[in-house]
């Protein structure tokens, strides 16, 4: 199975947003690189607002997710409430 | 001692990019100046386009104005990326302040049914147009020549797109997110015949030719005539008649339309200036275009207006045609 | 309370709405170019919309990034944030990227505002304006982060002119160009799929990772900002290449000869970022053949693997490519390194211990076929005799490339194709690029080759020194030969305070 990914910018925001993906994706897999996180998983990885809501501790849009992307890999679904990333397969 | 050879041997060996002291001398540029000038590729290109076999890939001659410097159009407000999304971020930010505003105090709700017909009659619909004025601002942004002219109509076409964005939601407002106002709106802009005439203008130019024309057609003589009917003259009746809660909603289209006035007269004025034949040729575009759209536009500005409405827009076009140097 | 409209209806309403059916006029004259190519779109309604960003919030994330963009940009500047890269010579990587990656960026946003006006479908026009502005987005930061080298470094200055006529800039240009040139689908498949999906990270993790291991501030800040932007080019990318896969069936085979075409020219063009990365960072990241391995093997593998069910199967001479990935980098950078004299960039030979690297990470083809080159060069530049070749290499007709690879599994020989068509013969480095030339030559015919147009006496003369510096506007001494000795090196030497 293929794997998909995000990679986000590495600063404070960000931080909050891995957070609440590791929780709401036990099985995604996190990696620290110089100035960035990358993160992988198989099957289909999800984002989901109030997730980061409570982590951050202020309202979030999940369009807000460009201020702190660097790349992505898989089809994306967006909606008010959540981003996820799957491969057809 | 390290510090000391560090400051006193830091010159810099050149102020700018060769072309651009090539017309501005061995000084430090601008951001604009470097983002702007001899961008765009002029020279030795590989391929004819299969679309357009007749013209290179880049090509001045796509339009019959003719310029000894394209880069003689330069943008009065030096919007380089960086600054127009800064410009318009500010700008939508206000924007987004007055129709939280509008929407929490819901100030819809104390329009009278005939001013929200109205809206849906005359304001609405402008989404439509705005989606011609966003294709023929593109158009001249693929087509056009050197990268003054092009960034600037490329930000005009994504400012069209965010016009008519909000003139959807104002549609949203007024049906409470049911989308019914748009529905019917949409009915209006296809069927009605006070909008037939503008909405036969708008098709025709997406079939003209010379990007230039369009770009005329567009951005002085419609923009200029809708935009004094619409955001003054409707505005102000509005205003009058108790609905002045409405601006909050198209506060944004007034302050856009000043800041891009600025552009599209400078850019006229430097057409004209440049040579008898560009001017001769502008006032015939001018002409034609204004036959066709004072015909277009007669029966919606009696309908909404009354009166004199039509020849006060016409005289806010002539006006500016004369700032420009045309038709003198 | 108004009830919420769902973000997909509601973005349906603010963009897809707006277009109409035309009565008055003929829409296919407005949209003249949406059957030329064979494609066939029965429904445009289909195409959905990943990031459904409207103008206001697009204006809004942009503006945050450009504040904090230009504020870095500011620092480094003032900061003389130049002085802090690792080695003078990792500024040349800079020069090949504003003289050659650049004027692509521009290309590509005159490139998607034609395809934003021309398809028939509205969602795929916005998508498409959205992807030129940031374009423009792009070239503009990126001629403002290298602003400031050009005030300290040869060989940034005149990047623009310099794009447009020298030999070894062709390659790029002539990529772009193609791409535009082509039909809106095919300009899609080429730059939004192939490139901007599947090659993207190929172009820019070296450049990127290149300039955050290299101490170079404002290209690493550039870098980071602009890769969200290619966050939304991907999916615009993979959306294209679905959708067009699933409106007819008849488009399968037009979209795999795409794949196939774009693929090589695409690959072809990284030849010149591999030399990059396996030479011209002082402080590596990975090498050439591990970013293949990672970026494409992998990721790409995945990716076909989901269009399989479409019937596309993976780009033709994949397997080439494989093979190729141990070679193309070396190839390169001696054909830059022989040819320094016309490189508006400094060459220079590698370091032992950066020999050693190569070495370690090319264990089967390194000290077989290129140390040696190395070592002789070594031996030559000792005796005072650093070589420049007399010659103009002969240049593929297609991706432009000088004829400097060789046969994948016979290195020791040069890779040589030909063709006849209409009486004249032409020449190409492959298989897969004298297959584009053979599916459309008419097209490639019109090449304007840089060594041709010199031999023919368009680019100035009669001597090479003439045609750099008067056609090219190269500034000779300064911008080209080798780093050792050069005035980028003596100023470093005085900045830093050595002898």
């Amino acid at each position: 199975m293929s794997k998909v990914y995000i990679a986000l910018q590495d600063n404070d925001e960000s931080r909050y947003i891995v957070e609440a993906i590791e929780e709401d994706n036990p099985e995604a897999t996190i990696i620290h690189m110089p100035a960035m996180i990358r993160i992988e998983m198989e099957g289909r990885l999800t984002v989901n607002r109030e997730t980061v809501e409570e982590k951050m501790g202020r309202d979030w849009d999940v369009q807000e997710l460009h201020l702190n992307l660097i790349t992505l890999g898989g089809n994306v679904d967006e909606d008010d409430d959540s981003l996820s990333l799957h491969w057809n397969e | 001692m390290t510090i000391e050879i560090k400051t006193a041997t830091l010159e810099p060996v050149r102020n700018t990019f060769a072309h651009i002291e090539r017309r501005f001398g061995d000084k430090p540029a601008t951001r604009y100046q470097e983002a702007t000038y001899d961008v765009q590729s002029e020279e030795f290109f590989h391929y004819r386009p299969l679309w357009q076999p007749e013209k290179e890939l880049n090509d001045p001659s796509r339009t019959a104005i003719l310029m000894a410097d394209w880069y003689d159009f330069k943008d009065p407000r030096q919007f380089y990326y960086g600054t127009y999304v800064q410009s318009r971020s500010k700008m939508q930010e206000a924007a987004e302040n007055n129709y939280a505003f509008f929407e929490k105090r819901n100030l819809a709700s104390h329009l009278p049914d005939s001013i929200t017909e109205k809206l849906i009659r005359y304001l609405v619909p402008l989404r439509h147009l705005e989606h011609g004025a966003n294709l023929n601002n593109m158009y001249a942004s693929s087509y056009g020549y050197g990268t003054a002219i092009t960034q600037a109509c490329l930000y005009n076409g994504m400012d069209r797109l965010g016009i008519a964005q909000y003139l959807s939601r104002i549609g949203l407002i007024l049906d409470g997110n049911s989308g019914d106002a748009l529905a019917e709106a949409k009915l209006v802009w296809m069927n009605e015949p006070i909008w037939q005439g503008i909405r036969a203008a708008a098709e025709k130019m997406t079939v003209t030719e010379d990007w230039f024309e369009v770009l005329v057609a567009q951005d002085v003589v419609l923009d200029s005539l809708m935009h004094d009917l619409i955001y003054n003259q409707f505005d102000q009746w509005l205003q009058d008649n108790g609905a002045q809660d409405i601006g909050m909603l198209t506060e944004f289209m007034q302050v856009w339309n000043k800041d891009t006035s600025r552009w599209v007269d400078a850019t006229l004025k430097v057409a004209v200036a440049e040579s008898d034949e560009n001017k001769a040729l502008l006032e015939k575009w001018i002409s034609e275009w204004k036959g066709i759209l004072l015909e277009a536009l007669a029966p919606l500005a009696d309908d909404m207006l009354g009166g004199d409405a039509l020849s006060q827009a016409e005289a806010a076009l002539d006006k500016r045609l004369t700032k420009a140097g045309l038709f003198k | 309370m108004a009830k919420k409209l769902n973000i997909k209806d509601k973005y349906r309403l603010l963009t897809r709405d707006l277009d109409w059916e035309y009565s008055y006029e003929d829409r296919k004259e407005a949209f003249p170019f949406e059957e030329f190519e064979g494609i066939k779109i029965t429904d445009w309604s289909k195409w959905e919309d990943p990031f459904r960003l409207t103008m206001d919030s697009y204006w809004k994330y942009q503006a945050e990034k450009e504040k904090k963009l230009y504020a870095i940009f500011d620092a480094f500047s003032q900061n003389n944030g130049h002085l802090n890269v690792s080695d003078p010579r990792y500024v040349n990587a800079l020069k090949l990227f504003l003289t050659g990656v650049s004027p692509l960026e521009y290309q590509a946003y005159q490139g998607f505002a034609h395809v934003g006006r021309q398809f028939g479908g509205v969602g795929a026009r916005v998508a498409c304006q959205m992807q030129a502005i940031d374009e423009l987005r792009h070239v503009q930061t990126q001629i403002h982060a290298m602003s400031h080298y050009n005030k300290f470094f040869d060989g940034f200055q005149d990047y623009s002119h310099m794009h447009d006529r020298v030999w070894y800039l062709s390659v790029p240009k002539s990529f772009f160009n193609d791409a535009r040139a082509a039909g809106p689908f095919e300009f899609m498949v080429a730059i939004g799929f192939s490139f901007e999906y599947v090659l993207t990270n190929l172009l820019f993790v070296p450049f990127m990772s290149g300039a955050a291991h290299n101490g170079d501030m404002a290209t690493v800040t550039f870098g980071f900002s602009a890769q969200s932007d290619e966050a939304r080019h991907m999916t615009l990318g993979l959306e294209v290449i679905k959708f067009l896969l699933e409106q007819h069936e008849d488009n399968v085979p037009i979209v795999q000869k795409w794949i196939d075409k774009w693929f090589w020219r695409g690959s072809r063009l990284l030849t010149i970022v591999a030399m990059m990365m396996d030479y011209m960072l002082p402080n590596k990241v990975m090498s050439w053949k591990e970013a293949w391995e990672v970026y494409f093997e992998e990721a790409g593998g995945a990716l076909f693997k989901d269009l399989a069910r479409y019937g596309i199967k993976m780009p033709k001479y994949a397997e080439t490519i494989e093979k190729e990935k141990e070679h193309i980098s070396h190839q390169a950078w001696w054909t830059f390194y022989t040819h320094g004299h016309a490189a508006g960039f400094h060459t220079w030979i590698p370091t032992d211990e950066e020999l050693d690297w190569l070495s370690e990470k090319y264990p089967d083809t390194f000290d077989k076929y290129y140390r040696p080159r190395w070592e002789l060069a070594k031996e030559m530049e000792a005796k005072g005799e650093r070589f420049y070749t007399k010659a103009l290499p002969q240049l593929c007709t297609t991706c432009q490339i000088p004829m400097l690879f060789t046969e994948m599994d016979n290195p020791t020989l040069n890779s040589f194709r030909d063709t006849v068509h209409n009486g004249e013969r032409y020449h190409f480095c492959s298989d897969g690029c004298k297959d584009i030339f053979e599916d459309e030559p008419e097209k490639y015919v019109q090449s304007w080759l840089p060594v041709h147009q010199i031999f023919q006496g368009n680019c100035g003369g009669p001597d090479v020194e003439n045609v750099l510096s008067d056609f090219y506007r190269m500034n000779l001494g300064e911008d080209n030969m080798d780093m050792k000795g050069s005035p980028d090196e003596k100023r470093w030497k005085q900045w830093k305070g050595v002898a």
